[in-house]
């Protein structure tokens, strides 16, 4: 029973914080993608404020402050009770809705469509741009080494 | 409305019902005796409208609040958690309490601020069976000439009012409805 609730919270985790780094169009996108959406009624309207984000240094040293940001949050409760929070970065209000919703519905029997239609080809778009990214600065690194060391 | 469930019944509209919420807390506070209509939140049982209301509008993570006797529910502390992230703690380091009369029990057990911060003491939520405008008289600042207010426990109010500029300060809220009584206040039991 433990190692299942430490699961649900490991794997709810990942879609939050998936959710929570998503860029605004594509996420969107692929949400009016979605047709069957539920009802819903709000907890807490989308409201937006800002958090101090803190670092470790190598994750593992001391934590220090590394900045704030912008965020959105917003919590709905579905028709049955589940409810659904979503914190998402910068300041766009459809996308909170739109976070807190699909983390009501991967609670739900929905959650193999979400997971499938949404939240993997999201994931796959990130790790794509990450990658794009990376290999531009790769491609830019320079190595030093030493061919005489002079040491005559 | 969906089933009513452990997070429901915030502020519809959060800044606007909490300034308004606001403006009815100070207007009591500033006028002892006066009694104001506090509305818009739902809170879980025991808790009134006037008491959840004023939670959420004075509560934030930075007000410790604590919750004695019945209110002390695990709805009403989910409930209040999610909509402020109030830390809940002991009567000793409470900025505000709730919870009825008899359950807040003695008032030498709050804090009631130290001569150089007479501003660090708690400020107590009071829940009422009753709330009009007679019994106990009260005089002080905010008051024209006499005021009057059914007032729970007068001899331990008479004496917060002689510790003053120490002391608590108190709402009492019964339904939607809210009074105040500052530190600053004089209070007469009836003759």
């Amino acid at each position: 029973m433990t190692d299942q609730t430490e699961f649900a919270i490991g794997a709810r985790r990942d879609w939050m914080g998936l959710l929570a780094r998503a860029p605004d169009d594509t996420l969107m996108t692929l949400w009016d993608g979605i047709e069957t959406r539920p009802s819903f009624d709000w907890l807490r309207r989308p409201e937006i404020g800002s958090v101090m984000v803190r670092g470790r240094t190598g994750g593992t040293g001391a934590p220090f402050n590394l900045g704030e940001m912008t965020v959105t949050r917003c919590s709905v409760v579905l028709q049955d009770g589940t409810v659904g929070h979503g914190y998402v970065q910068g300041r766009l209000k459809p996308k909170a809705e739109a976070a807190a919703l699909i983390d009501a519905m991967m609670q739900t029997g929905a959650a193999d469509e979400v997971q499938a239609r949404l939240l993997d080809p999201l994931q796959q778009h990130m790790q794509a741009v990450k990658s794009t990214r990376a290999a531009k600065a790769a491609a830019t690194k320079v190595e030093f080494f030493t061919l005489v060391r002079g040491e005559d | 409305m969906a089933a009513q469930t452990q997070f429901s019944g915030g502020l519809e509209n959060a800044p606007v019902d909490a300034a308004h919420a606001f403006r009815a807390a100070m207007t009591v506070m500033a006028r002892p005796g006066d009694i104001r209509v506090l509305s818009g939140s739902e809170p879980p049982a025991p808790l009134s409208v006037a008491a959840g209301t004023l939670l959420l509008t004075l509560c934030d993570p930075e007000t410790r609040v604590h919750l004695a006797g019945g209110i002390d529910t695990a709805a009403i502390r989910n409930w209040l958690t999610f909509h402020t992230g109030a830390p809940l703690v002991s009567a000793a380091k409470a900025d505000f309490a709730v919870g009825t009369w008899d359950a807040l029990g003695p008032l030498n057990a709050y804090r009631i601020g130290t001569p150089e911060y007479p501003d660090r003491s708690a400020t107590l939520i009071v829940e009422c069976d009753r709330l009009e405008q007679s019994g106990a008289i009260l005089s002080g600042p905010g008051i024209k000439k006499t005021a009057r207010l059914s007032l729970p426990g007068i001899p331990a109010l008479q004496g917060n009012a002689m510790l003053y500029p120490l002391g608590c300060d108190f709402f009492f809220t019964c339904g939607n409805r809210v009074a105040a009584l500052p530190r600053s206040t004089q209070i007469t039991s009836e003759a």
